[in-house]
């Protein structure tokens, strides 16, 4: 198969219940492609990239990964227990031991170089996020996955913490799925946005999602925002109705 | 020098130091203080049992204490209310320990000896056991460190990397009864959580490393068993709260001398 991961009507039941977190969920993701899943809190967003990485059980619907896919994941909100000592150095060894070298070029590469020493405690937020994608990029993976990577960032954090995604995925050719409350910069960044609310209300292009009525319905005020973005930069894109299509989802 | 009583005790808590030092240091990493409570306090059921069926302490106290920690560790994982749990359980665990020792007349006697330890009495038998199972445990601990250590950082990052927590979770619960077990001699049922819990502590502020954090969690674990042994000779003072009453000491001291 073409695509990295490729999944079939995800069905998730809440932990312990019978309720249904997604429903129903279609997805896949190619090689260098950059997708992004948005929806409101409790759509089914973490669910649906744990159920991708295989640590959910499935209700039903199945998951294929390509076989020996390397995946570099940074889960939601880490946090590390100040009770455990724990230098950057150590942290990048943890599962799999690593050269001084590769953990200083990874350090490098994600910005932060020399942190070697410091405890991961002592860290800024914007710096343990890179931190963990320095770890996420250590074997180089085919792909990246990253839960909400900018939680605690302040604004111009978040702007360039995405300028680095985009460069990693230029050096590195990593796929990279993402799953983000940061609409605006987000819209920019990806090739693929799916919004999702328990169900896949819209796909496509940022472009396409940003005019699609569910995506608007969902986040209200803040997508008249994206959608201005569009309208300002693509307008010349916009009369074209060959997105429309990609309408999906059971509704 | 194993005919002297008091060289036997020194060495059984030497040993005991040995173990508790990186098994204690992931019990505060993982959170897990009331979890080493409610095993420990489930052992004075196991010597109930134990002399009720005629079978080695150490035997029973095992499994009396591995039930109760893979109880426990099966409630983690379902995700309930842990705080009232751990405190219902670690509190039943103890009093239905005292009631059903009370109807075993030989043991009605000691009973101090299982609640505080009695380390003087520590005969060449318990000696081997002790050092046997401490070195199984830090086997165990060594060769699964780095999953282990992964798995108390992150669950999610544990996960990614092919790890299952749950089994891990299991491994530790299992080496946390087996250390209860070879402890209750030394220091006694009450205090092996303590034994556990206060040199990873102390060592917790003079550590920059998991690694360095358990060397000198076992550091500081030897020269709590070796200063309280040496007082309790002189003071004639208990010896197992005594060893505890040192490490307190070494705790007072760490936390002036924190560095990270």
């Amino acid at each position: 198969m073409t695509a990295l991961i490729q999944a079939r009507g995800l069905t998730i039941l809440r932990p312990g219940g019978s309720e249904t977190v997604l429903q129903g969920v279609d997805f896949q993701i190619r090689p260098r492609e950059i997708v992004t899943v948005v929806g409101p809190n409790g759509s089914g967003k973490s669910s649906l990239v744990r159920a991708l990485l295989g640590h959910m059980p499935l209700a039903a619907g199945q998951v294929e990964r390509r076989p020996g896919l390397r995946i570099g994941y940074v889960p939601q909100r880490v946090q590390v227990d100040t009770t455990i000592p724990m230098t950057v150095r150590r942290f990048l060894s943890l599962p799999r031991r690593v050269s001084d070298r590769d953990a200083a070029r990874a350090l490098a590469r994600t910005g932060v170089e020399g942190v070697e020493a410091r405890q991961l405690t002592q860290l800024s937020g914007g710096q343990f996020q890179r931190v963990l994608l320095a770890r996420a990029l250590l074997h180089d993976p085919q792909l990246l996955v990253l839960d909400e990577p900018t939680q605690g960032l302040d604004q111009p954090g978040i702007v360039a913490f995405y300028k680095l995604i985009e460069e990693v995925r230029h050096q590195t050719g990593a796929a990279i799925l993402m799953v983000s409350h940061d609409l605006l910069v987000v819209m920019r960044a990806s090739d693929r946005v799916i919004c999702l609310n328990g169900h896949v209300c819209c796909e496509g292009t940022p472009q396409h999602v940003s005019s699609a009525p569910e995506y608007r319905a969902l986040f209200g005020a803040e997508a008249e925002g994206t959608l201005a973005l569009y309208r300002h930069h693509h307008d010349h894109d916009h009369d074209h109705s060959h997105d429309h299509h990609h309408h999906a989802g059971a509704h | 020098m194993l005919d002297d009583f008091f060289a036997r005790a020194m060495l059984a808590g030497l040993g005991i130091a040995a173990v508790a030092g990186p098994l204690g240091s992931f019990v505060v990493w993982r959170r897990m203080a009331y979890f080493g409570d409610a095993t420990a306090h489930a052992a004075i059921l196991g010597v109930a049992v134990s002399l009720a069926f005629q079978i080695s302490i150490y035997a029973g106290t095992t499994l009396v204490a591995a039930a109760m920690a893979v109880t426990i560790s099966g409630l983690v994982t379902r995700g309930q209310s842990m705080d009232t749990m751990l405190g219902v359980l670690s509190h039943s665990a103890l009093a239905i320990g005292l009631v059903a020792i009370s109807f075993v007349p030989q043991a009605r006697s000691d009973l101090s000896a299982y609640l505080f330890g009695d380390i003087l009495a520590v005969g060449r038998g318990d000696l081997a056991l002790i050092w046997a199972g401490a070195a199984g445990v830090l086997a165990l601990l060594a060769w699964r460190w780095q999953r282990l250590l992964t798995a108390s950082l992150n669950e999610e990052l544990a996960m990614a990397a092919g790890i299952d927590p749950r089994v891990e979770r299991l491994l530790l619960s299992i080496a946390l009864a087996v250390v209860v077990a070879l402890s209750i001699r030394v220091v006694g049922s009450l205090l092996i959580s303590a034994m556990l819990i206060v040199p990873a502590a102390a060592a917790r502020g003079l550590s920059r490393s998991p690694e360095r954090m358990v060397g000198n969690a076992v550091l500081i674990a030897a020269l709590a068993v070796m200063g309280g042994l040496t007082a309790s000779l002189y003071l004639d003072t208990p010896a197992g709260p005594s060893i505890i009453t040192a490490a307190a000491g070494f705790f007072a001291l760490s936390q002036v001398f924190r560095r990270a």
